[in-house]
């Protein structure tokens, strides 16, 4: 079993936290004038995404996690389960509803996504950071209305719903930030 | 916050930053002239290390006439040893600014290497030395902002304001509900961590960000397990006359009303030892020099050791070490 101690805490590094697999966020090193020293971390559990705090004594170790990010393309949703593929050896891979999670209106087919893998088994979906989708519901916009000021609700492809400028009309495709929501530009 | 950019050959400290330490420099320099406190140097590199079991000594070697087959130097962690053999020769008041060197220390307010103003007036116990230590300070940041009057604390105090409890008298138990309550998470149990290192971490978690916002806090009568080489004062319960200085939550200074008993130094440097065995902590030769020079005869006497960095970060207003040091560990 593979451990880090505390002088190997780095933003980025995976560790296993009370059996769930989680990245140090930030690490900072807290000494009295004479006396123990501790890491004072803030770390974020990968499977909820929630960030804690947990301060380790000098010289304690925590438990290394397997994880990696892989590049995978996004295949098909067959109603339960999200089927990625790796372009390179053609080997696939499912992932169900709860790591995909939130990010499922964002996924499209033939984009390459990045996939966090523990023990080889998926544990979060990353859309690319801005998608191509096409606007499948939208009310008519005003003519000769080209700032998008005010804007309006459009649903795409894959159902997400996102405001767009009021030009924008049902049948256009857009690029949209998925990090953020918000629409970009016209594709 | 360690600099985790590429390697680069510039400074991390702006030369604003380099200028204003030098100018601090001299203001200091001028403080104890007036004062008619003398400037000396000692070794940087000793036989004898600090035998503190939370104080990790660097290693190096010379190889050469007198030692032919090489002997071990420490840079030390602190002039301290050398300089009491010089008060014990009856130097009188003096002060040293040198590099001290750390092992395992490296972080927001760290660097393996730090500059430390360090200095011991004869006849002063620890409270005279608590007023001229917020003096110093005070003169160190002229043309800054203006501080308030300084506070003094007690060790209990500072507890019983901020934790809710007798530091002196609670045990592992009743200072761990107390981590837990301020939602301070540790591996396992912290009932099953000694006192000592649950009191540490209530306050460097706790108690210490409240210290010494717009004023000088002096924090004093620490508990006699963390004497270190303070003299102890008996009472109920007994206290170390130790005290550390804080500014804007950040710890610059520790001193000591000196303990000058060649026994009883022995003892904790021993007890010190067994202490690092215990934990797998490398053994360190203790310094016999400090110990004949104490049985020969310290003067009653107070001393404080200043982390000069930190003081040039808080004149300079930036949030960490590296930020006044032109090369950091990362950059040496």
């Amino acid at each position: 079993m593979a451990t880090y101690n505390t002088n190997e805490f780095r933003a980025g590094l995976k560790v296993m936290l009370d059996g769930d697999p989680a990245a140090i966020v930030e690490n900072e090193f807290v000494k009295p004038g004479k006396g123990q020293a501790f890491s004072r971390v803030r770390i974020r559990n990968l499977k909820t995404g929630r960030t804690i705090e947990r301060t380790f004594k000098s010289g304690e170790t925590i438990e290394a996690a397997d994880v990696a990010d892989v590049e995978l393309q996004y295949l098909y949703n067959d109603g339960e389960f999200w089927h990625f593929m790796n372009p390179k050896s053609y080997e696939q891979l499912a992932a169900d509803k709860a790591t995909v999670g939130d990010n499922a209106k964002w996924l499209k087919e033939q984009d390459i996504c990045i996939i966090t893998l523990w023990n080889g088994v998926p544990l979060v979906v990353e859309p690319p950071n801005t998608v191509t989708l096409k606007v499948v519901e939208t009310d008519p916009g005003v003519r000769g209305d080209t700032s998008g000021g005010g804007g309006k609700p459009a649903t795409l492809e894959t159902g997400a719903v996102v405001r767009v400028p009021l030009f924008i009309q049902i049948g256009e495709t857009i690029k949209v930030n998925t990090r953020t929501g918000e629409y970009v530009s016209r594709a | 916050m360690i600099l985790e950019t590429e390697s680069d050959w510039r400074p991390s400290a702006s030369l604003e930053v380099l200028t204003l330490r030098a100018r601090m420099l001299e203001r200091i320099r001028a403080f104890f002239a007036a004062r008619g406190v003398l400037e000396v140097e000692t070794p940087v590199l000793s036989g004898a290390a600090a035998t503190d079991p939370h104080l990790q000594s660097l290693a190096t070697r010379y190889t050469g006439p007198l030692f032919p087959r090489g002997q071990v130097l420490y840079p030390h962690t602190s002039p301290e040893f050398p300089m009491k053999r010089l008060l014990a020769a009856g130097a009188g008041s003096i002060y040293q600014i040198c590099k001290v060197f750390r092992d395992g220390e490296a972080g927001r307010l760290h660097n393996p290497e730090f500059t430390m103003l360090e200095w011991y007036r004869v006849g002063f116990d620890h409270f005279a030395l608590m007023d001229e230590a917020a003096a110093l300070i005070a003169e160190a940041l002229v043309g800054g902002r203006a501080l308030g009057a300084p506070e003094k604390l007690t060790y209990r105090e500072a507890f019983e304001r901020h934790c809710g409890l007798d530091p002196h008298t609670a045990d592992s138990v009743a200072l761990a509900a107390v981590v837990q309550a301020k939602a301070i998470a540790v591996r396992g149990d912290p009932a099953r961590e000694a006192a000592d290192t649950l009191r540490d971490l209530l306050l460097t978690h706790v108690i210490e960000p409240q210290l010494g916002r717009g004023r000088v806090t002096l924090l004093y009568d620490y508990p006699a397990s963390q004497a270190a080489l303070a003299r102890i004062r008996p009472g109920d319960p007994p206290v170390a006359e130790r005290f550390e200085v804080y500014l804007e939550g950040i710890e610059l200074a520790n001193g000591f009303h000196e303990l000058n008993d060649a026994t009883e130094q022995r003892a904790r440097f021993e007890r010190d030892l067994a202490q690092r065995k215990e934990r797998g902590l490398p053994a360190v030769p203790m310094d016999e020099w400090l110990l004949e020079a104490l049985a020969h005869g310290l003067p009653d006497c107070a001393g404080v050791a200043l982390g000069l960095d930190r003081l040039v970060m808080i004149a300079a207003g930036v949030a960490s070490i590296q930020e006044v040091l032109p090369f950091p560990i990362e950059r040496a």
